[in-house]
């Protein structure tokens, strides 16, 4: 594959790379190492300036109101948003929008009225709950939350972990089994408004992450109309699959950022830093942890490019995009961590973003499936027979 | 499941002597006025020059006639938040010095 950006890609590209470097990186001079948000009026300022760039809301369906972009293009842009100290998992702090969850944009027009259109609107917030204290990696088979119909309503009883806002959340997609069928045919999808009895936030849980927490939620008896089945019922893990395939390119895209942020630093520090008479350019041992890191980035950005182009074709794109999941967040690991080899010390410290880079990437390769079911679907594909 | 709990430490006199005793890490903290109330939570993170001891000198000059907890860790942000939120569920509000923070935090139920 030789992948060549359109002129209207590169120009998308080069204007994300300046808002990141001349908009982005300053503030965060004087934020917290491990902040989350900027200050209120910078966030204001700088919406209204992706705004008027035209990416606000750049994942939003162009049906609904959104830019329309391609998948290549969109994971061009992760992989430059993602270039600053909070860029993993907040590029550019959120100033270019969200897109609600993507589930409801199949939904039905009374569901939509009421979470979808909102949630667009930035009125309200929602949460995806599927992963469980009993497994997140096969969520088909792992889920053990229940419902049962009881004439119009559902009742739910179970819990879930690891679930990101549920606190904030107005509303949330909750994941729950409707039959005996003990995988993904006995799944149903719900959207519960979070003040409805019975749902309960029960705790913080801190990971490496520590600029965000997830939470665990539990259900007791918590009664909710016919009307909140997404989709339908025992249909429900297709609706959460989709999701896991769709997240996996950009996923992927946005573990390169940093990888190459870290690579400019490590390469600006080998060049300048002296030991022993010389610079650590100089050095075999430095030049090769400088190529392995391109070697790492080239092929993490081809294995994304190439999935984000078969999407784009309209091609099957399932193993291409579980291919760059892992190549990127492994890859992107790495890179981070030979970097923070190089700078030595001060790669340690918070002066520098390498650190949060380090425990960040650590969780990609586990967020959103973890390596081994990347291999574990590409190997099916692949040993299928299915994989050209 | 690990519940979720307050600072464990025991409280102590809130004075400039007491903050340069403390360790030079990041964690968080709770003041408590004299009469016991828990007014404010606050974290020390990669900002401050010396962690809890800058930021507990800085409490002792705001705080008269108070004491105060302490906990180090690197998860200071977030621990910081499950502590407002824990106050939060159990009073029905933030700690009257974090009013400006309430919009940070999510809910505990």
């Amino acid at each position: 594959m030789d992948f060549q950006p359109t002129e209207e890609q590169q120009l998308i590209v080069d204007t994300v790379r300046r808002y990141v470097r001349e908009e982005i990186e300053p503030l965060e001079a004087s934020l917290d190492p491990d902040a989350g948000e900027l200050l209120p009026e910078d966030q204001t300022r700088l919406v209204a300036m992706a705004k008027e760039m035209g990416f606000y809301g750049l994942d939003i369906p162009e049906e609904f109101g959104g830019p329309g972009l391609d998948t290549t293009t969109r994971a061009l842009m992760a992989i430059e948003m993602s270039q600053h100290r909070a860029g993993l998992y907040n590029p550019c702090y959120g100033t270019f929008g969200g897109a609600g969850l993507a589930q409801l944009y199949e939904a039905t027009e009374a569901q939509k009225e009421r979470y979808l259109y909102p949630a667009l609107r930035g009125e309200k917030r929602g949460c995806f709950a599927l992963t469980e204290p009993s497994g997140g990696s096969d969520p088909a088979r792992a889920i053990r939350t229940r419902a049962h119909q009881d004439g119009d309503e559902w009742i739910i009883n179970g819990s879930k972990l690891y679930i990101s806002a549920a606190d904030t959340a107005d509303f949330a997609l909750v994941f729950a089994r409707t039959s005996d069928d003990p995988g993904r045919n006995g799944v149903t999808a719900f959207i519960v408004d979070t003040d409805t009895p019975g749902f309960h936030v029960e705790r913080v849980v801190h990971t490496l992450r520590s600029t965000h927490y997830a939470t665990e939620l539990s259900f007791i008896e918590m009664r909710v109309p016919h009307e909140a089945v997404l989709g339908d019922v025992n249909r429900g893990f297709a609706i959460a699959n989709d999701r896991l395939s769709r997240q996996r390119i950009p996923y992927a895209a946005g573990c390169i950022g940093p990888a190459i942020k870290a690579q400019e630093m490590a390469v600006e520090w080998a060049k300048n830093r002296e030991t022993f008479g010389s610079t650590l350019a100089e050095k075999q041992a430095v030049q090769w942890m400088i190529v392995d890191n391109e070697i790492d980035i080239r092929h993490a950005r081809w294995c994304v490019l190439e999935a984000a182009q078969r999407a784009d074709r309209g091609e099957r794109f399932r193993t291409e995009a579980a291919m760059a999941k892992l190549v990127a967040s492994e890859a992107s690991g790495r890179v981070v961590d030979r970097a923070m080899q190089i700078h030595g010390g001060i790669g340690m410290t918070k002066d520098l973003p390498l650190e949060r880079w380090y425990r960040e990437l650590r969780i990609r390769r586990v967020g959103e499936g973890p390596s081994e079911v990347q291999r574990l679907i590409m190997a099916r594909e692949i040993l299928g027979g299915s994989f050209k | 499941m690990v519940a979720a709990q307050g600072i464990a430490r025991e409280l102590q006199p809130l004075t400039a002597d007491a903050a340069a005793a403390l360790p030079a890490q990041l964690g968080v903290f709770e003041i408590v006025d004299g009469q016991g109330a828990s007014v404010y939570f606050g974290a020390a993170g990669g900002l401050e020059p010396f962690g809890l001891r800058t930021a507990l000198a800085a409490a002792a000059q705001r705080w008269d006639e108070a004491s105060f907890r302490y906990e180090t860790t690197h998860a200071y942000m977030t621990r910081w938040q499950e502590l407002l939120m824990l106050h939060a569920a159990a009073h029905g509000e933030v700690p009257v010095a974090n009013a400006g923070d309430a919009h940070r935090i999510g809910r505990l139920s």
